[in-house]
């Protein structure tokens, strides 16, 4: 165990300093130039304003120099400065973070409190309306624009129905809570103000369930799938001989076997909702880092780019061992391979 | 072993099936996958208004009117008229045109690279496969989308350059499928007998252990069309997509996400999306049963 640990790691290690590299070619070995994107028509006519514009962010000295500026710079926990916001990026980023942080964690938890029972019905049931149903919603789910449908829950009942508060984490009148966390709703509970908390709970109903729609299919179907396997085999067939109840083999037996795949898509579905929120934060005026990324990724702001980019693969590189790790405590056969 | 044998019925013989079997098995496929039939009719009906839009659009997409600006739906306008007072039905029929080519073009090109890569990797093996399989690695650890759109930003707006980015997140996938295919592939006798002819490597790839593993390859292409028409019009809805007037769906609902009481403008072409979306994805779940001999029994 521990050796495989170890050899995860040092894989980890290696995938990070790499997309480090990738992360900078990208921004620098394309066509684009930032310049333009950032200093206005005037000035970018001015070539003194140019250079001087170049010298300052390091964009005259040859490409390979600027890498290890940039590597250098990670390693002392330095991403640079954001060209358009003048903040270091990593400032940036810890600020725009806990607003996608609740948003997706709720929406996750969502996802596999209504997907795992779901699956595991359909399944259970197999052929009968509900796994005809939910098989239906869930490719539906896994079908709908993010971006629409987060359009049309809003049009429906903030627009039409005038039931749910609209876009952004709280209403005008509430100030944010003393900040701890920067998760709303931690913070609102931990200084006991419950007015806040239940607004800030109500702005995430209509977002984190439109994000969860996606996760949600994925999650049903493998849940489903996993599910039928497992009760086909010969082990559910010996609990059926001696005698046991349906409810136990189904909860004993066969779903802690069909959970091993559910677990590994987790991790997916965490990154499916990362690139959900770029297109719901848009929609519902949400402060985090997808819109943040949006801003960065439109105006060129290279470093914002190359340090949000860089650390989203971070987190998926560590999400991935998470899984990996537990994959290995589920299932002992795969540490011996 | 002979007494098992003999234990068989002998009734169970293949294709003696009577009409009338035939027909009940036929009904009782058709409501197994009436989801499959269903996509397949969205697929095809799309193909079709794609080819036909110019034809059938009862306005010019770019035909600006002022004067009938933000209209609810009604029997002149179907769909109502957007910002510009153009009309939103003849705009979602062309817009199709662009969200198909962007996804066959992704899935087919991207298909294509990725088998080609994951192929002559498990072929070659050795040091050959280990580089290309960590370079596959690589692209896989970022989030797609997020990939996508730092790339779309850098080579500039454009549909041509939205493809170009996707395309660089996409091949990764079908690199690890076409390996994992070619690997058990790659040790079956006809192969070393073609080996033992003399054919060179290449054409024993191309030839003869491609076409054998094409099955699985066919059904996540299919299933993949949706997700790149999904993806595209996503980056498309950030701006990274078209270049104003292009009608195209996720522009499109961009153009009228701040338009609540106007729901049409951007409630239509989402829809349109969801049914294409809808569509593939029933078409590939369908077949991906179907090909599943587990689930065939059952």
């Amino acid at each position: 165990m521990i050796r495989y640990l170890i050899t995860r790691l040092a894989s980890m290690v290696v995938m990070i300093v790499l997309a480090t590299l990738v992360v900078f070619l990208i921004s620098h070995l394309v066509p684009a130039d930032p310049i333009l994107a950032q200093l206005g028509d005037m000035q970018a006519a001015n070539p003194a304003m140019v250079a001087a514009y170049r010298a300052r962010w390091g964009l005259d000295l040859p490409v390979w120099q600027q890498y290890l500026i940039f590597l250098e710079g990670l390693v002392h926990g330095n991403f640079g400065v954001s060209i358009s916001t003048q903040r270091p990026v990593l400032d940036d980023i810890l600020q725009y973070a806990p607003a996608t942080i609740e948003l997706s964690t709720i929406a996750f938890l969502l996802s596999v409190i209504v997907g795992v029972p779901l699956g595991v019905i359909a399944a259970v049931r197999r052929d009968s309306w509900i796994d005809h149903v939910a098989r239906l919603l869930s490719l539906i789910g896994v079908s709908a624009p993010t971006f629409w449908l987060a359009f049309v829950v809003l049009a429906l009942f903030y627009g039409g129905l005038q039931i749910a508060p609209g876009p952004g984490r709280l209403d005008v009148v509430h100030l944010p809570p003393p900040f701890v966390t920067g998760l709303y709703l931690v913070d609102s509970a931990l200084a006991g103000q419950w007015d806040v908390f239940r607004n800030a709970a109500a702005h995430l109903i209509l977002p984190s369930t439109v994000l969860a729609a996606t996760t949600l299919g994925l999650i049903t179907r493998t849940t489903r799938a996993a599910m039928l396997e497992a009760l086909g085999q010969d082990y559910v067939r010996v609990g059926r001989a001696k005698g046991l109840k349906e409810r136990t083999i189904i909860i004993r037996h066969a779903l802690p076997n069909a959970l091993i795949p559910v677990v590994t898509l987790g991790g997916l579905a965490y990154a499916v909702l990362l690139s959900g929120t770029v297109l719901t934060e848009t929609i519902f005026s949400w402060p985090g880092l997808g819109r943040y990324t949006f801003r960065s990724a439109v105006s060129l702001d290279f470093p914002a780019i190359m340090g949000i980019t860089f650390l989203v693969a971070v987190v998926y590189l560590v999400i991935n061992l998470i899984v990996d790790l537990s994959y290995a405590l589920l299932d002992p056969r795969v540490v011996r391979q | 072993m002979s007494a098992l044998a003999g234990a068989r019925t002998p009734a169970q013989g293949v294709g003696e099936t009577p009409p009338v079997d035939r027909q009940r098995r036929l009904r009782r496929q058709l409501r197994r996958y009436w989801l499959a039939v269903l996509g397949a009719i969205l697929v095809v009906a799309w193909i079709v208004i794609a080819i036909l839009s110019p034809y059938i659009a009862p306005y010019p997409y770019e035909q600006i009117d002022l004067t009938q600006r933000l209209l609810p739906p009604s029997a002149e306008h179907w769909l109502g008229t957007d910002m510009l007072g153009r009309d939103v039905f003849s705009r979602l029929l062309v817009g199709s045109r662009i969200s198909l080519l962007a996804g066959f073009s992704v899935v087919l090109i991207g298909a294509v690279v990725g088998t080609l890569i994951g192929g002559i990797a498990a072929y070659a093996g050795g040091r050959i496969e280990e580089l290309m399989m960590r370079l596959t690695d690589l692209v896989l650890c970022f989030p797609p989308i997020i990939l996508a759109m730092a790339i779309a930003a850098a080579l500039g707006i454009g549909a041509t350059n939205t493809v170009i980015a996707m395309l660089v997140v996409w091949w990764p996938k079908f690199a690890r499928l076409a390996r994992s295919l070619v690997i058990v592939q790659r040790n079956q006798e006809y192969v070393e007998a073609a080996v033992n002819i003399g054919y060179g490597p290449g054409r024993i790839l191309l030839r003869h252990i491609m076409p054998n593993s094409m099955g699985p390859m066919v059904v996540l292409v299919t299933l993949d069309v949706g997700q790149a028409i999904l993806t595209f019009s996503g980056l498309s809805f950030l701006g990274l997509g078209v270049i104003p007037p292009v009608p195209e769906w996720g522009a499109m609902v961009a153009e009228g996400r701040e338009l609540i009481q106007q729901w049409w403008v951007a409630a239509f072409p989402g829809f349109a999306i969801l049914t294409v979306v809808m569509g593939f994805n029933f078409l590939g779940d369908g077949v991906r049963d179907w090909l599943d001999p587990r689930s065939r029994t059952r």
